[in-house]
């Protein structure tokens, strides 16, 4: 954290897990004078940037504008080829009408926040204990052996950064990247989910995004969540007896049951009924229908 | 060995005697036979989530033919009092972790207000390791969500919701926010939600990745756009929440489940599971599994039968299994001889010195070195830590650094204790429940695998011996 950057070791050689407490590729909590990015650099957004920002201000309580803080630095950091500059910062603190400290604090405590130049493409491996189960720490291994970075780092030609993420909620679907595409701004920005992948595959993603082509999204190897198999070892693996695709809704002839409500105006439900009627209940038995046949038997 | 069977044995007797216990308050008949029966094998018909694996239309064609929107008018006329009283009667208890009974928190909302609005604040920060259930419900049901957002707002009294959806979560938050256009477009939402004469405004906000702003405090900072430092309770978000006004924060599916228990009735809902575990709820199992997968089950199924029905069982076998961390990250992980017999619910897990948590299921197999598996949570804690509270910002960096020699067994035996005492000193002494999270893992290995971290360790002063 802030204690390890005053101790003014070299970004390089500080790289490691056990003196900062961030992910990120920036090892400082400190701002560094560089060219691009000093008090003289600007920032503005464009006027459809702008547009964005005045919808996004306008979800929360015209008193509480500063609330947007996250939101238009996210829409700054599109803008700015993925990354937030002192000017950006300072732009949306103009913007919101707040304290720029406010803003620099916000900025400082997200990881999806980059406060130095970023690569064209921002690589995140989730390694995180259900992906490392998984496997993540050879997709991680292949994609520094591919692209010749490590976590933090961005490659000479400046298409990939290369970085460590949290876990990003898609365990199931693990060992996952996810891929920020800061190449188009805000209306063409991206983030993408890449999951089930093996070290082979993380590989030919990589060269697909750079080939300017799309690779397939999400899960490489089956729908979404749904139990189909795992990579094992390094490969995808389908194991196990009986194949369970997903709902199938068997009692109900295969369709997904319908509207369906139970009768509303008899306060107190009896007692009696407690499993019977709503489990087997006829989803297609619309509401008035149902009503009337469900009031009967309760009264009976 | 004994030992392990003897203790076995007395947990079983345990966990009957406490069983039979808490069905005792009720009426005497009827309870004990419902009390054995095994749960589980929940029929297509009786989920909620009908559209999880996004078989069908995710957006409003698709979400009115399943029955989203469905007299929602009627439900919203029949009142707070009305909603808050069947939330109760369901027996629904929280699924973001904490497990604390939905309805009575809905009902800490303020009854008449004095000048502030009451605010609904829905926490899709998903980010607990092993847990993601609110993501395929935004991106295969966002109108369940949506719904279930009205139903909340009219049951906490509340004019205006937020949801709040974590930073990564970028096409899942467009996903809702189509469906919430859909919405609005018509007429769900807005001036006269439904028809019903209630005003309701729902706006979506983000995050930009932090784990601590799914504590609602932190939530609720993290809204206000500022950094997600969770603040001191009390007073609680029910009287001092988002800019000031009542607040409720509850998760994804807490609130969209809420509608199809009104519409299908809360005895339906209660009729699953346990007493005071009632309902179905969503598990994600990962790990090392044949098929993982995110499935709606009834609570207090068996975890191994959770996992053999639905995961296509342990890798190479039930025998193969090494532990399980049944609840997200933060609950202590179980050794294959708990796991053997548990059922997967609140209370159960909570008698094995664990907890629910979020329904996660991560399964880790032999071939895991699960003293590295429990040390890579100690660097998310560590990185996770808002660094507000100091027993959690110096502690969580001191778990990791002695948990990184653990791994390599460079340490003395008596760290062993050390670590226990660190874990002690963290738990229970800062704001919110990071630190306890930071924890319990820890102490979930000392209590299960010490003698794996002794021979670890014996072994590797040998090698320096040699």
């Amino acid at each position: 954290m802030a204690g390890s950057a005053r101790r003014g070791v070299s970004a390089q050689s500080a790289w490691g897990r056990i003196g900062f407490a961030t992910n990120s590729h920036d090892i400082f909590n400190v701002h560094r004078e560089s060219p691009n990015n000093n008090w003289e650099t600007e920032f503005d957004f464009t006027p459809d940037n702008y547009e964005r920002a005045a919808e996004l201000i306008s979800r929360y309580p015209i008193n509480y504008k500063q609330s947007a803080c996250i939101p238009l630095l996210d829409l700054a950091q599109k803008q700015n080829n993925g990354w937030l500059s002192l000017a950006a910062m300072n732009r949306v603190a103009k913007v919101l009408e707040m304290p720029e400290i406010r803003v620099y604090e916000v900025a400082t405590f997200y990881t999806m926040f980059n406060r130095s130049p970023i690569g064209k493409l921002h690589v995140m491996v989730c390694g995180t204990t259900p992906c490392m189960l998984c496997g993540a720490r050879g997709i991680y291994q292949a994609l520094k052996e591919h692209l010749g970075v490590d976590y933090g780092q961005t490659t000479k030609d400046g298409w990939f950064t290369l970085g460590e993420m949290e876990c990003m909620g898609s365990c199931v679907n693990a060992p996952m990247i996810a891929v920020a595409d800061y190449r188009n701004g805000a209306e063409g920005f991206t983030y993408t989910y890449y999951e089930d992948l093996t070290p082979a595959s993380v590989v030919a993603i990589v060269d697909e995004l750079k080939a300017g082509k799309q690779p397939k999204v999400g899960s490489q190897h089956r729908r979404f969540a749904e139990a189909a198999g795992q990579v094992q070892d390094e490969q995808w693996v389908v194991k196990g007896s009986t194949p369970v695709p997903s709902l199938r809704f068997e009692a109900n002839g295969g369709k997904v049951p319908g509207p369906y409500c139970r009768t509303l105006d008899d306060v107190p439900e009896p007692a009696t009924d407690t499993k019977g009627a709503p489990k087997g209940a006829p989803p297609s038995a619309h509401a008035p229908k149902g009503e009337g046949g469900q009031k009967g038997a309760q009264k009976g | 060995m004994f030992a392990h069977g003897g203790r076995a044995a007395v947990r079983r007797l345990n966990a009957r005697l406490l069983r039979s216990f808490s069905a005792a308050p009720s009426p005497p008949s009827p309870p004990a036979p419902e009390e054995m029966r095994v749960h589980g094998g929940l029929k297509d018909e009786d989920r909620i989530f009908t559209n999880l694996y996004c078989q069908g239309d995710p957006f409003i064609k698709g979400a009115m033919a399943r029955g989203d929107w469905h007299r929602t008018k009627d439900l919203v006329t029949k009142g707070t009092d009305w909603i808050v009283d069947q939330i109760k009667k369901s027996g629904l208890r929280g699924r973001g972790g904490a497990g604390f009974p939905s309805g009575l928190k809905w009902s800490f909302m303020p009854k008449v207000s004095d000048g502030r609005p009451s605010y609904l604040v829905v926490n899709a920060d998903e980010s607990e390791p092993g847990t993601c259930k609110d993501r395929e419900i935004m991106r295969h049901d966002p109108h369940k969500l949506i719904e279930g957002c009205l139903i909340a707002g009219v049951g906490m009294r509340a004019r205006a919701g937020y949801i709040y959806i974590r930073g990564e979560y970028y096409n899942e938050r467009m996903a809702v926010e189509r469906a919430l256009a859909e919405a609005y477009d018509k007429g769900f939402l807005g001036k006269n939600a439904c028809g019903s004469g209630y005003d309701f405004d729902l706006n979506v906000a983000f995050g930009a990745g932090a784990y601590i702003c799914g504590e609602e405090t932190a939530l609720i900072e993290s809204l206000e756009g500022k950094q997600g430092k969770p603040r001191l309770k009390p007073p609680f978000p029910a009287n001092v929440g988002l800019y000031g006004c009542p607040s409720t924060v509850t998760n994804v599916e807490t609130v969209a489940v809420a509608p199809t228990i009104l519409r299908r009735g809360p005895e339906w809902f209660a009729s699953f599971g346990r007493k005071n575990n009632h309902g179905t709820k969503l598990y994600c199992i990962s790990g090392h599994v044949n098929r993982p997968c995110t499935v709606e089950e009834e609570l207090s199924i068996p975890l191994r039968e959770l996992i053999e029905r639905h995961a296509g069982g342990v890798r190479g076998g039930w025998d193969n299994l090494l532990a399980i961390i049944p609840g997200g990250s933060s609950v202590p992980l179980l050794p294959k001889r708990i796991c053997d017999d548990v059922l997967m619910d609140f209370d159960a897990l909570k008698e094995a010195q664990s907890g629910l948590g979020t329904a996660a299921v991560i399964v880790m197999d032999k071939s895991t070195d699960v003293i590295d598996a429990i040390a890579r949570l100690a660097y998310f804690y560590k990185h996770e830590s808002c660094g507000q509270c100091t027993p959690c910002r110096e502690g969580t960096g001191w778990l990791y650094s002695i948990m990184t020699r653990m791994k390599k067994g460079d340490a003395r035996m008596e760290e062993i204790d050390m670590l226990w005492e660190l874990t002690k000193q963290i738990e229970g002494h800062t704001i919110c429940a990071l630190g306890d999270a930071a924890a319990w893992p820890i102490q979930g290995l000392i209590r299960h695998f010490r003698p794996e971290m002794e021979e670890r360790i014996g072994r590797a002063s040998e090698l320096l011996a040699a």
